[in-house]
């Protein structure tokens, strides 16, 4: 490839196409092509980046063969080094797993892109083929004089005609890195609430209740947190019942609840020489608790 | 084979462009389809430069390539404020003005 690069170079020197640079459009071309399509058919975003670096990089060496030698390695550099790495940036952080829906919101719209694009490729291409079909080039420019094509010649015509425009290029680059520092700014931390800025939400009906949550009542009767909390007057405080537990298995805990509300048996103080049968728990846990009361009634 | 044949082939990229933007979803792949757009603008530019026999050409490829890094870092910098707004990098999600 590079071979051919160089020949098409040493062949352009008159006003026409070398057979090197017609070797070479004949590779790069079909190469941006099909670059460009595997592009907008790749179903995953990231191929559609690498699709479109084989275009880029094709086109900076058809800007290479051009003779446009300062522009073929500023788009490999900033193109496909910059740009493109951006892309893939952006791609692993937001859009890499919302690879494209197959569903069209409107209906048809593909067809009628595609067809609409084949029409206008069409038109545009017969329309370029048939007007420009005696293109007299001129000489190229020296590339190795100082006004030629090479990088000198295009900065002396940047830093002299278009001064203005390269200045108005350079606020351009600084709004938009403003810009991009803005938009991509998430708004700063929010600071944590303040004990007496949650009570003045609690109390002013923003939660749900103005007291955090009973806990449950793992020390007045028994160690489990199964068991649920008593309210004032001795009954189940509801909200301090876990929702798992209390759907898992509410008959497994039957004894529990019953000792706990009052109803069951009393812990009696010959309980660990013959245990009460209607008394027994079925877990562990539950017979620890019991066999805790029982201690704390013979003390 | 004459310089007319890098007009065709910017042609056609500059048509491939235009359908995917068209056709994709992705906002990050819409905006890809419009590089592919840029650069083969660029193309033409350079192309007929050559023609000419001028650098003014190449002068104007090279202000495109400015203009189009500062449109690719604020366009990116837009979608991911929308990613991190809606949760989704979709352009048929941001329907919020139809509405």
């Amino acid at each position: 490839m590079s071979a051919v690069l160089a020949q098409a170079v040493t062949l352009a020197q008159g006003g026409e196409v070398s057979t090197g640079e017609a070797v070479a459009f004949w590779i790069l071309g079909p190469a941006a092509v099909a670059g460009a399509l595997g592009m907008i058919l790749a179903r995953n975003a990231v191929h559609s980046a690498l699709w479109l670096v084989l275009t880029m990089l094709s086109l900076a060496m058809i800007y290479l063969t051009q003779r446009a030698t300062f522009l073929g390695f500023t788009q490999i550099i900033v193109y496909t080094g910059a740009i493109m790495m951006l892309f893939l940036f952006v791609l692993m952080l937001a859009g890499r797993d919302s690879s494209d829906s197959v569903v069209e919101v409107l209906r048809g719209q593909r067809l009628a892109a595609g067809l609409l694009g084949i029409g206008l490729a069409v038109l545009v291409v017969t329309l370029l083929g048939r007007s420009l079909t005696d293109t007299q080039i001129a000489a190229p420019l020296d590339p190795y004089s100082p006004e030629g094509g090479g990088a000198g010649g295009l900065g002396r015509l940047i830093f002299g005609d278009f001064l203005f425009p390269f200045e108005l290029s350079a606020a351009l680059l600084i709004v938009a890195a403003v810009g991009a520092m803005l938009l991509s700014h998430s708004g700063g931390k929010k600071t944590k609430k303040t004990q007496r800025e949650l009570v003045e939400e609690r109390f002013r009906g923003q939660h749900d209740r103005p007291s955090p949550l009973p806990g449950p009542g793992v020390f007045a009767t028994a160690n489990s947190v199964a068991t649920p909390a008593l309210l004032p007057d001795g009954s189940v405080a509801p909200e301090s019942l876990s929702r798992i537990i209390d759907s898992a298995a509410a008959e497994e805990f039957r004894d529990e609840i019953r000792e706990v509300s009052g109803t069951g048996p009393e812990a009696d103080a010959h309980a660990l020489i013959t245990p009460a049968e209607g008394a027994e728990a079925p877990g562990g846990e539950g017979t620890d608790g019991q066999r805790a009361d029982s201690e704390g009634d013979k003390a | 084979m004459t310089p007319t044949y890098y007009l065709l082939l910017a042609a056609l990229l500059f048509c491939i462009g235009a359908v995917g933007v068209l056709i994709r979803r992705n906002a990050v792949v819409v905006f890809m389809c419009i590089e592919l757009m840029l650069n083969s603008v660029n193309l033409t530019l350079i192309t007929f430069a050559r023609i000419e026999g001028g650098l003014e050409g190449q002068v104007m490829a090279f202000f495109v390539m400015v203009v189009a890094a500062a449109e690719v870092v604020v366009g990116l910098a837009i979608i991911m404020a929308i990613f991190r707004a809606r949760r989704s990098a979709s352009v048929d999600d941001t329907n919020l003005l139809k509405y």
